[in-house]
């Protein structure tokens, strides 16, 4: 099993709709998210072309998060997902540094928190809050070993590109383009 | 072409606009334990080469420092933690690819080293100094009886922790800045040479204190050398880490850089200690406390800019 993300540029509109259910699911505190949405502008008018991306963490294979924690909190769950175990996590920050996507923040209760794919929500068989909500429908999430999930089946038909791979993450989160 | 990045929904005063998680705890440690490393390694060095009495104050005095250092470092690492009392799971996982869990167990061995190393010269500070207790002077004995396997430990595990302290950021391939492994080598020679520096100032011997001089001028060089190789070798690398050098070169650290670190921290004690050694009497104060400034102002400033060095996408 292998958990992925596909987020398609053409569709998202930046509503941030997606940004808010998570905040909600999750009870993300004041001032903090798990994701975000990024705009990218390019070219000086009337030639414009723009970019827009929900981004949130990559749930690396190659996760630089995991192998910098001193106590393993930072762990790899079940289809790849990255996680931290509140218990274990000391606070230390080596973990947000060592990440290039930005993707991860302390929490005010002292541990270190990120994106979960909602993995509460997935194990009973729904989508994660940010896919279910979205109005333009723009994020695809399922299991890249199964050739039938919504996320095989999209990455087979477009185009796509990760970010940041030269930092030899394998990101798990793709953007349609 | 422009570009405009614009980020929504993200107000996160730790991560925008630039990296902002360490502050001053980090560096803090970072000298005081790289300076702790140099001071134990420079006593371990002259200790098994039997050259004790040559160098008196290295061996028996300087090391008093270091416990002091290690355990002040020790507040500063646990004050920057954020989830504080869960600081022992360092303690139950042994995680070899994270250079951190590598530190922790490092500082687990070392601290109590540095504590035995001046508790079996306490006698050159207190002449009259008693154990009072009968377990204590046994410890003492047995310690002294394994001096030099104390001394191999404490020179092997002040190497690691000098590396360790540079190793530490070099991690993080997220931040250019840092990811050069030229840091493990420069903070260790650093250290070292704010250890040299340690001795040069508590010396009261005048042989020793030229060694000494000799010693931190040969540091310093490594230093240099190995700062002009480190920008090289980012000049020559990817967009990023020219964009990082860059912050040296021209950028917003330059003047602090340059101003703190290499003239004020390497190249005015180096002329000062050449001096010194020739026919001219300078205070052996100041260019020690030169040195031990720029070794302080090299962490701050490396912590600082590895933070605002980041990728682009």
């Amino acid at each position: 099993m292998r958990y992925a993300m596909a987020v398609d540029t053409k569709k998202c509109v930046g509503c941030s709709d997606c940004v808010v259910a998570c905040q909600t699911e999750n009870n993300v505190p004041i001032g903090f998210c798990r994701d975000w949405v990024v705009e990218v502008m390019n070219g000086t008018y009337p030639q414009l072309e723009i970019e827009i991306r929900s981004e949130r963490c990559n749930h690396c294979v190659n996760a630089p998060c995991v192998r910098c924690c001193p106590t393993g909190a930072s762990h790899f769950a079940e289809g790849g997902i990255v996680l931290v175990e509140k218990n274990k996590c000391i606070g230390c920050g080596a973990c947000i540094a060592s990440c290039p996507y930005d993707a991860r923040y302390p929490h005010p209760n002292g541990y270190v928190d990120k994106c979960t794919f909602c993995i509460h929500r997935i194990k009973t068989g729904m989508e994660p809050a940010c896919a279910a909500v979205c109005p333009t429908k723009c994020i695809y999430f399922g299991d890249l070993d199964d050739p039938n999930s919504k996320v095989s089946s999209v990455l087979k038909k477009r185009k796509y590109k990760t970010l940041i791979q030269e930092a030899g993450t394998k990101p798990q989160l793709y953007f349609l383009i | 072409m422009e570009e405009e990045l614009i980020v929504s929904g993200r107000m996160n005063h730790f991560i925008d606009p630039q990296l902002n998680i360490w502050h001053w705890e980090i560096p803090l440690y970072l000298f005081l334990g790289g300076m702790a490393a140099g001071i134990l390694c420079i006593a371990a060095v002259y200790y098994i080469r039997g050259r004790e009495n040559d160098y008196r104050t290295a061996v028996r005095i300087t090391p008093f420092l270091a416990p002091v250092l290690l355990v002040i470092g020790l507040v500063a690492l646990f004050a920057d933690l954020r989830h504080k009392l869960y600081f022992w799971q360092l303690y139950t996982n042994i995680r070899l690819q994270s250079p951190m869990s590598w530190g922790a167990w490092t500082l687990m061995v070392i601290t109590p080293v540095s504590f035995v190393w001046s508790a079996l010269h306490i006698r050159d500070i207190f002449p009259r100094w008693n154990w009072k207790f009968k377990w204590l002077i046994m410890l003492e004995d047995f310690f002294n009886k394994f001096k030099k396997p104390l001394a191999w430990v404490m020179l092997i595990y002040g190497i690691i922790l000098g590396i360790y302290t540079g190793i530490l950021l070099s991690a993080f391939n997220a931040r250019p800045l840092w990811n050069t492994s030229i840091l493990g080598p420069l903070f260790l020679t650093s250290g070292l040479s704010a250890g040299a520096a340690a001795t040069l100032i508590l010396s009261k011997n005048k042989e020793e204190r030229k060694q000494f001089a000799r010693i931190d001028l040969v540091l310093i060089g490594i230093e240099l050398f190995l700062i002009t190789h480190m920008f090289m070798g980012f000049l020559a690398s990817t967009q990023v880490q020219i964009e990082a050098v860059n912050m040296f070169l021209g950028g917003p650290f330059t003047m602090s850089f340059w101003i703190f670190v290499v003239i004020l921290g390497m190249v005015i004690p180096a002329v000062l200690e050449m001096m010194e050694l020739g026919k001219f009497h300078i205070p052996a104060i100041v260019p020690a406390i030169l040195v031990i400034f720029g070794s302080l102002m090299l962490r701050f400033i490396i912590v600082n800019a590895g933070q605002v060095s980041r990728w682009l996408y």
